[in-house]
């Protein structure tokens, strides 16, 4: 291993060193506010790692990993959204679990696992990232045992995981029959030599396909997603709706790049499928639901399909768009979790639309905060969300994808019917003697954490140009 | 620079408003009306100064907004925009004013929500950057979701909702169609950009040119509204606040009325042509039917509701008239309506703060009651059946001389409207002021802070109708839709 690999590969290594000497650390000496306040050192340093990394790249660790300026950025956003889920877990655990201290091991090891996902062109990698993602999440999600539907979304997960793996492996084996490779850019110069698409190969993406859409919860995989958020700690229900797909969304991208997806047809139509499904579905279950964490959840597998039609429009424009869209969905979901976690108490999540119900005149500027999330999940302008949405529709216009774009009208309609509907509640008068059952706690970590999101929310949607470049630039690299 | 003044003076007095509302009531009602006053000093010093000169762009502001797409902050001023804008100001500070005893709860709220909605109104007539256009178009609608979902009537969710998923739907569709411009633009020239001036002029395929001209025009249509599209507005303006209901029908409405006049027409002129039977006919239908339906109504705000459907189908017929009669009309229209149904609407308020009913059923008699309130609803009722010597006579007459000569079939059947017009206008007076009366108690005629909103609306319909020419010396140099 050269000095330039050791560099590059930095962010990793500090946060896989940190997880040892935090496991020694537990081992020695049990104490919540340390183990938390060595996470965020281990966030802070791995995120400070990334500067000297800069230098090198692009540069490539044959086979298995690639440092550019694309994984980069992405281990950058996965590693602050990490440190901020991490600022907004602390008083979420200090009240509810006794043994609180594995949660932070198990949270780095998972943060790990994303990050290799970022960084992997290789099968090989591809699959240790994504294991160590999902073993620790396995954890994560039934964390706090007592809660009755902790367990049964940590088994559902863990079967449905398992599952999806086993079909990666076999539409990975399939692949590497037929072509012979295991790395990305050797099975897109493998196909482009073919010029065409054999069967088994087609059979082979497909299921791989399972593997990815269950991790990222698209249609018609996404049956686990609102079970698991409303079982899961509400801190890892904000990982696994952002980190975790994110990861995956950077990994699906660089697949598709690196075989060259948009020559083959037939790819293009199953995901284009898979997206309008998507949109739909998630739309329309989230129309009905009553539990805001479930109502996030199908949002984000409609968010995903949004994300799928930037992918599928064939340009320049659309990675840019995802990479922007990216960011606001990480600063919106975690900012809607973030509510959730400071507005339940130590007995119960506050959970239903009820709980929210005229909360602006009782705490208006958790209401605000909630406001703004959910309008830029909306897409609603000065927010970071009106942007995303905007650069994505634009990328749709520029590869001429009609159909899907009107696809996106209309779910964008539909799906703004569910967010206005949680701002009325919010906004509405409650009737006298109608009070809700949960006491927020609105810890003061989590407030400042909330506020700073909303601002940066904020400003993304008002002043985005510098972003913009930021993407821009490390875009170049990838096509 | 001046027009982004506008914008601050609002965006700044709105968060100022919201924060001292939690100290003091009044000195946050005087906030809103002091800088709705301020802008409207503003823009009539600059009326003032502007009445000659002959070209047509008085200001023109610009700097790069998000260069990296073509964006920029583009504001600039002609005459349609400084009328627009002088309404818009207008109607804000009766708003203000009407708003002063009826909402007593919330009160920051309400004037941060009235504020900003007026500063995406004023943010609409007068950006020429397509991108900031859409940007101010969703702005206002968030504010006016809450006025009239948290400060309107029974029914108030149901038609905020509905409201807001109407115009965002159409909003959407023109948001493709913006994009769709801004790539056609971009395929043709190599130039990516955003701005109005620009995009004017872009060459492109008829076939293209209709798709992106019906984009625009639905969702100019759903704002007017034109009938099919029009379902939100009875609801939405029954339900809201009386200052909601003003901001609605005086200056919402015309939002989507300035978008065709400056966007669909002069963008997709061909296309625009083409399609000119069939929104004629639609302006046709709305006139009819919606004053059939207004002379059907019991409840008196939705009866003005659906008037405000017959006198937007007007617009939609001078519009697309294509002559420069017609399209002064239309202009005239635009504000001379704002201007009648926000006085009806601002009465129907006063009436129900003080019967607390909308039932024209349970009205009646109430001249002798009321009898300053019944001689401001006769001058209004007046205005809306087109009787000469107020502004609605104008703005009708010039709309339907400018439409005979483009189509004299259509030009008929909305002369008939005016007829229904007087059948439901009548109504109103019969129903309200005149015929038994069965209360024994004595109501409190207009107060002070009435008589002032009513004088001030009832000296400018007049003065609309008398002396037209300043408004339509104005409105002429916009010449460009004309065949």
């Amino acid at each position: 291993m050269s000095f330039a690999d050791f560099i590059s590969l930095g962010p990793l290594i500090t946060l896989s060193a940190a997880v040892v000497v935090a496991m020694l650390l537990v081992a020695a000496w049990r104490n919540h506010r340390m183990v938390y306040g060595f996470s965020l050192l281990a966030f802070m340093m791995a995120l400070t790692a990334i500067i000297p990394a800069i230098k090198y790249i692009p540069h490539a660790i044959p086979p298995l990993l690639v440092i550019d300026e694309f994984s980069l950025f992405n281990t950058g956003l996965i590693l602050v959204a990490g440190f901020i889920i991490l600022l907004l877990s602390f008083n979420y655990f200090e009240e509810r679990e006794e043994r609180k201290e594995e949660y932070y091991l198990l949270l780095l090891l998972a943060t790990i696992g994303a990050l290799v996902l970022v960084v992997s062109r290789h099968f090989m990698s591809l699959f240790l990232g994504l294991e160590i993602l999902s073993i620790s999440l396995y954890g994560l999600i039934a964390y706090l045992r007592t809660r009755e539907r902790s367990d049964e979304a940590g088994i559902k997960y863990l079967m449905l995981a398992a599952l999806s793996s086993a079909f990666l492996l076999f539409g990975m084996a399939l692949v590497y029959a037929f072509t012979g490779h295991m790395d990305f850019p050797g099975i897109g110069v493998a196909l482009r030599q073919a010029g065409y698409l054999p069967v088994s190969v087609m059979a082979g993406f497909g299921l791989m396909l399972i593997g990815v859409g269950f991790k990222l919860g698209i249609v018609p995989f996404h049956m686990w997603a609102p079970d698991i958020y409303e079982g899961a700690p509400l801190p890892v229900a904000a990982f696994i709706a952002t980190i975790s797909k994110g990861a995956m969304l950077v990994l699906l991208i660089r697949f598709y790049q690196d075989i060259h997806g948009n020559d083959y047809p037939m790819l293009w139509w199953i995901v284009a499928i898979i997206a309008v499904a998507s949109m739909f579905v998630g739309n329309w279950l989230a129309l009905t639901q009553q539990n805001i964490k479930r109502i996030l959840a199908y949002s984000s597998i409609a968010h995903m399909g949004y994300i799928l039609v930037a992918f599928l429009s064939g340009v320049q424009t659309g990675l840019e768009a995802i990479a922007f869209y990216l960011v606001a969905y990480f600063i919106t979901s975690i900012g809607a979790f973030g509510v959730v976690i400071v507005m339940s108490s130590s007995l119960q999540d506050a959970e239903t639309i009820a709980d929210y119900k005229g909360l602006f005149w009782r705490h208006p500027w958790v209401a605000t905060v909630f406001t703004a999330m959910l309008l830029s999940l909306a897409g609603i302008p000065l927010t970071a969300g009106f942007i995303g949405k905007f650069y994505i529709v634009m990328a749709g216009v520029n590869g001429h994808q009609w159909f899907l774009l009107f696809m996106l009208v209309i779910n964008s309609v539909i799906g703004l019917y569910y967010y206005i509907r949680l701002v009325a509640a919010m906004f509405s008068v409650p009737a006298p003697g109608e009070q809700t059952m949960v006491t927020p706690a609105l810890p003061m970590a989590g407030n400042i954490t909330l506020v700073l999101l909303t601002i940066l929310l904020v400003a993304l949607g008002v002043y985005p140009t510098a972003m913009m470049q930021l993407i821009q630039q490390m875009m170049r690299i990838l096509v | 620079m001046i027009l982004l003044v506008l914008l601050l003076i609002l965006f700044v007095a709105a968060l100022l408003s919201w924060i001292v509302a939690a100290k003091s009531n009044l000195l946050c009602r005087w906030i809103a009306l002091g800088s709705l006053l301020i802008n409207l000093v503003i823009v009539l010093v600059i009326w003032v100064n502007h009445t000659t000169t002959a070209d047509r762009w008085w200001y023109n502001f610009r700097v790069d907004w998000i260069p990296h797409f073509g964006i920029s902050l583009h504001l600039a001023m002609d005459g349609l925009s400084l009328l627009m804008v002088a309404l818009t100001f207008f109607l804000g500070a009766l708003s203000v004013l009407i708003s002063w005893k009826e909402i007593d709860k919330r009160v920051g709220f309400f004037h941060f929500n009235l504020l900003f909605v007026l500063c995406g109104i004023t943010g609409v007539f007068l950006t020429m950057d397509l991108f900031l256009f859409y940007f101010f178009w969703e702005m206002m609608l968030i504010p006016m979701y809450f006025l009239i979902g948290i400060w309107g009537h029974e029914r108030r969710e149901y038609a905020a909702n509905k409201f807001f998923l109407f115009t965002q739907a159409g909003g959407l569709l023109m948001l493709l169609a913006i994009l769709g411009l801004y790539f056609v633009h971009g395929a043709n020239t190599h130039v990516y950009t955003f701005d109005y001036f620009d995009l004017l002029n872009t060459p492109m395929e008829p076939g293209t040119a209709r798709w992106l001209m019906l984009g625009f025009l639905i969702a100019f249509l759903v704002k007017v509204p034109a009938v099919p599209f029009h379902t939100w507005l009875p609801d939405a303006h029954t339900e809201a606040s009386t200052a909601g209901s003003v901001v609605l029908a005086g200056l919402l409405l015309k939002t989507g009325a300035y978008g065709i006049l400056r966007f669909v027409l002069p963008l997709f002129p061909a296309a625009a042509v083409e399609i000119a039977p069939l929104a004629m006919l639609l302006g046709v239908i709305g006139i009819l039917y919606g004053a059939m339906l207004a002379y059907a109504q019991t409840d008196f705000k939705r009866l003005i509701a659906y008037t405000s459907v017959s006198h937007m189908g007007f617009v939609l017929l001078g519009a697309f008239a294509f002559n420069e009669i017609a399209y002064q009309g239309v202009v005239m229209q635009m504000i001379t309506h704002g201007i009648s149904t926000g006085a009806l609407f601002i009465i129907a308020g006063a009436l129900y703060e003080r019967i607390h009913t909308r039932n024209l059923k349970q009205m009646g008699g109430l001249w002798t009651r009321l009898p300053l309130m019944g001689s401001a609803v006769m001058i209004f009722v007046m205005g809306s059946l087109g009787l000469p010597g107020l502004g609605n006579f104008i703005a009708e007459f010039l709309v339907l001389l400018g439409s005979w000569q483009a189509n004299q079939w259509l030009t008929v059947f909305a002369t008939i409207g005016l007829v229904v017009a007087t059948a439901y206008s009548l109504r109103i007076m019969q129903k309200v002021f005149f015929g038994p009366c069965d209360r024994q108690y004595t109501l409190p005629d207009l107060n002070m802070r009435e008589m002032v909103i009513i004088v001030a609306l009832v000296i400018v319909i007049f003065w609309l109708g008398f002396h037209p020419q300043p408004v339509l010396n104005t409105s002429q140099n916009i010449n460009y839709v004309v065949r």
